[in-house]
């Protein structure tokens, strides 16, 4: 039987993962998954939680959650792909025309 | 009328700002009409208030108009508001009489001036102010006036500013008048803690009535305090010992300003102040004696400085000083009245003494040293003949205006109540310095108007009569300095010629009945035989003749070489005197130089080195170094920031949950 530890510690270890390669890699793309990666590990441990408190309103909310998400995302893109055309890169390193 | 009392002062107000904003466009005709014009109706306004005044009965005579309520906060009441009394009735008619003169007179005396729009401009707003502090219903109000007048006279003392000795008269005049307002409103203040309220009505009543209850005594410490701190405000606006020393040196303005400013209103307006407190000041005799001892020195001292003076203008400034020491002896041995009278008789002579100098100095192409004058009398008769009737007025003699308005207070000293053996002091050195006057006063004359011509060929050729417009005002002012003291004749001689009413003492009387009634019941009233008042009267103007025929000894039969050797024989005396007694040395030594290098230690030790140094620049300094080691922090990358971040959560996690 899984109990609620399991489900917190794979939500952990995902958010990790989504930390470190937001952190550590230079590719956009992969930047943007990895955010991702950090919202959907939250959103499981949401789902987690309203399972084992036996409460239907944290499901629900994750439900709305992606609907924001999926939006988010539809814009994140679109700027990403603005940013190709102006630049012909995806790596974060190289948008730095506002730097000082 | 007494829903029009604004337009007294609205008038000359609307004249300054038309010549203040307009005057370069309307010409020259039109700034001389609206001045001349502001100043006309303000005058009309006034006589038609005052007639309504005398046409009430005696104990009606007050107008009262308040336009609003000006602060109000807590229970602190002042309101903008306009009051003609009997006292205030005097001084409006003085003020806008002599103004509308002396405006006349300047539209001769400045027409070839380039800047004559600025010139009226500020001359209404002297008006302006002047009538707001002379009508004021509290002490506010004749504060705002009171500076108000202060900076007018700066304006006019500086107002040909090209000259560096100009501009530094009118900041001396600025500067010790600051002193003395200080002062005045200290005053004010200690009357609203003693009184709650700084209307004139109210503070004079409740000083009365506590007095009446026991409340207060004679000399309650709070009011001496109160009545000599606004002494020091007097002293400085009227020029008394030891704030006198700015009226000399505001002769630098043009003559007309001097005769009105200088000598006929504003500097008569701490006499007016102490006529109007009478009350207070009759409750704190202590006060009163400083008041008359600082008159009666500042008379005496005064009129010794003028005896040496060269500059026509420098005699008639000091002879001001005196003369406003005569009537602060008036006001200082509760002859109020008396103080008053005196008020007007000098603003009607000394006006015309100089508006007579100035015709003079026009006459000399703008020379004030009369020793290039002489033999004047034949070129200029009318200057001539109406600055002799004033000079005769001043003298003292029979039956010219000062004769009764001096005699009045010399012998009001004699029998001051509070102080009867003071009284004899003063009224000694009053007399004495009365010689004195008459002494330098003739010996202007003799040594402008008589004698040889000393001046250079073209100012010989140059020498006129004055125009129309100022020879009028001159013919004006010195009839009323001939009848102006028919309104005061002492009871004394109306006896001798007819029952002749004393005019302005019983039309006063209302203003000062409490205070005569709490002379009466605290002091004894000398009583003296007529004999004794005769003698005093014949002293005085014995004293006046024996200064003129000692002026025509000196500088009329030994004019040549008598006052050179005197010079000579009494040199430490003559140094002493002629140089006034060092007393702007003294000050600049010992006020000045100690003011100037505190400045200077405070510019440069306080300002420059701790504020600017340490304070300012040390926290530009501050920031600059942090911040340019915390710039590294902010390096653009994206995933810093992200890190930050990230260490921030577990900082904040660690703080929720690993610190139990």
């Amino acid at each position: 039987m899984a109990t609620l530890n399991y489900y917190i510690v794979l939500a952990s270890i995902l958010f990790g993962l989504g930390a470190i390669g937001f952190l550590t890699r230079r590719n956009a793309l992969i930047l943007f998954m990895s955010v991702e990666l950090m919202l959907n590990s939250v959103n499981m441990m949401l789902v987690a939680f309203s399972h084992f408190r036996a409460e239907m309103a944290g499901q629900v909310m994750v439900l709305f959650i992606y609907a924001v998400a999926a939006a988010e995302v539809a814009v994140g893109l679109a700027i990403l792909i603005v940013l190709f055309r102006n630049v012909k890169s995806v790596n974060i390193n190289k948008f730095n025309v506002l730097k000082w | 009328m007494e829903n029009y009392l604004f337009l007294i002062p609205l008038f000359p107000l609307v004249g300054f700002l038309i010549n203040g904003l307009l005057g370069q466009r309307i010409g020259k005709g039109g700034v001389f009409f609206t001045a001349c014009s502001a100043i006309g109706f303000a005058f009309v306004i006034a006589l038609l208030s005052v007639v309504e005044l005398v046409g009430r009965a005696p104990e009606e005579r007050q107008l009262v108009q308040v336009i609003w309520n000006w602060i109000a906060v807590g229970n602190f009441h002042v309101e903008l508001g306009f009051m003609v009394d009997q006292l205030s009735a005097v001084m409006i008619l003085i003020v806008t009489g002599i103004s509308f003169l002396i405006h006349i007179y300047s539209v001769g005396y400045m027409h070839d001036d380039p800047s004559y729009w600025r010139y009226f401009a500020y001359l209404n707003m002297f008006v302006f102010f002047m009538c707001l502090l002379v009508l004021g219903k509290n002490y506010l109000v004749m504060f705002v006036g009171w500076e108000g007048v202060g900076l007018a006279s700066y304006l006019l003392i500086g107002f040909w500013y090209e000259g560096d000795a100009n501009a530094d008269a009118g900041k001396k005049a600025f500067i010790v008048n600051r002193i003395g307002d200080f002062g005045f409103v200290l005053g004010m203040f200690v009357m609203f803690m003693t009184f709650g309220s700084l209307d004139y009505h109210e503070v004079f009543h409740k000083a009365n009535e506590m007095f009446h209850q026991g409340l207060i005594g004679i000399n309650t410490p709070a009011l001496v305090a109160m009545c000599l701190l606004l002494f020091v405000g007097a002293t400085g606006k009227s020029a008394q010992i030891p704030l006198y020393v700015w009226l000399p040196d505001a002769m630098a303005g043009p003559t007309p300003v001097s005769a009105l400013i200088h000598a006929a209103t504003m500097v008569t307006a701490g006499v007016y102040m102490v006529a109007r407190s009478n009350i207070l000041y009759t409750l704190a005799p202590t006060a009163l004696l400083v008041v008359s001892l600082i008159a009666v020195a500042t008379a005496l001292m005064a009129a010794t400085i003028g005896i040496l003076q060269n500059d026509i203008k420098k005699v008639l400034a000091y002879s001001t000083v005196s003369q406003l020491g005569y009537m602060f002896v008036g006001v200082g041995v509760t002859a109020y009245w008396a103080g008053i009278f005196h008020l007007m008789t000098h603003a009607f002579f000394k006006a015309c003494l100089f508006l007579c100098s100035g015709s003079v100095i026009h006459a000399m192409s703008g020379d004030q040293d009369m020793r290039h004058m002489g033999g004047l009398a034949k070129k200029m008769p009318i200057t001539y003949v109406t600055m002799l009737i004033a000079t005769l007025a001043i003298a003292g003699l029979p039956p010219f205006a000062a004769f009764f308005s001096k005699d009045e207070i010399l012998w009001k000293a004699f029998c001051f109540p509070y102080y009867p053996v003071m009284g004899k002091i003063i009224w000694f050195i009053g007399t004495l310095a009365a010689g004195i006057t008459a002494f330098y006063m003739f010996r202007l004359i003799f040594m402008t108007f008589h004698g040889e011509f000393r001046g250079t060929e073209e100012q010989a050729h140059h020498v006129h009569e004055s125009p129309v417009s100022m020879t009028f005002p001159l013919v004006v002012l010195a009839f009323l300095s001939l009848t102006g003291g028919w309104l005061g004749i002492p009871h004394l001689i109306s006896e001798k010629i007819g029952h002749v009413p004393n005019v302005l003492e019983t039309f006063l009387e209302p203003v000062f009945e409490h205070s005569q009634a709490i002379v009466a019941h605290t002091a004894v009233i000398p009583e003296y035989s007529h004999a004794v008042e005769w003698t005093l009267m014949g002293s005085s103007v014995l004293v006046g003749v024996i200064g003129i025929c000692l002026a025509y000894f000196i500088y009329m039969v030994h004019g040549k070489d008598l006052p050179a050797k005197l010079a000579k024989t009494y040199r430490l005396h003559y140094d002493l005197i002629y140089n006034k007694y060092y007393v702007d040395e003294i000050y600049y030594v010992m006020v000045v130089l100690p003011i100037y290098h505190f400045s200077v230690f405070l510019w440069k030790v306080i300002d420059a080195f701790f504020i600017d140094g340490v304070g300012v620049n040390g926290a530009g300094w501050l920031v600059r170094r942090s911040s340019a080691g915390l710039r590294y922090i902010q390096n653009g990358y994206l995933q810093t920031y992200g890190a930050y971040m990230c260490l921030g959560v577990v900082v904040i996690l660690w703080f929720f949950l690993g610190a139990h």
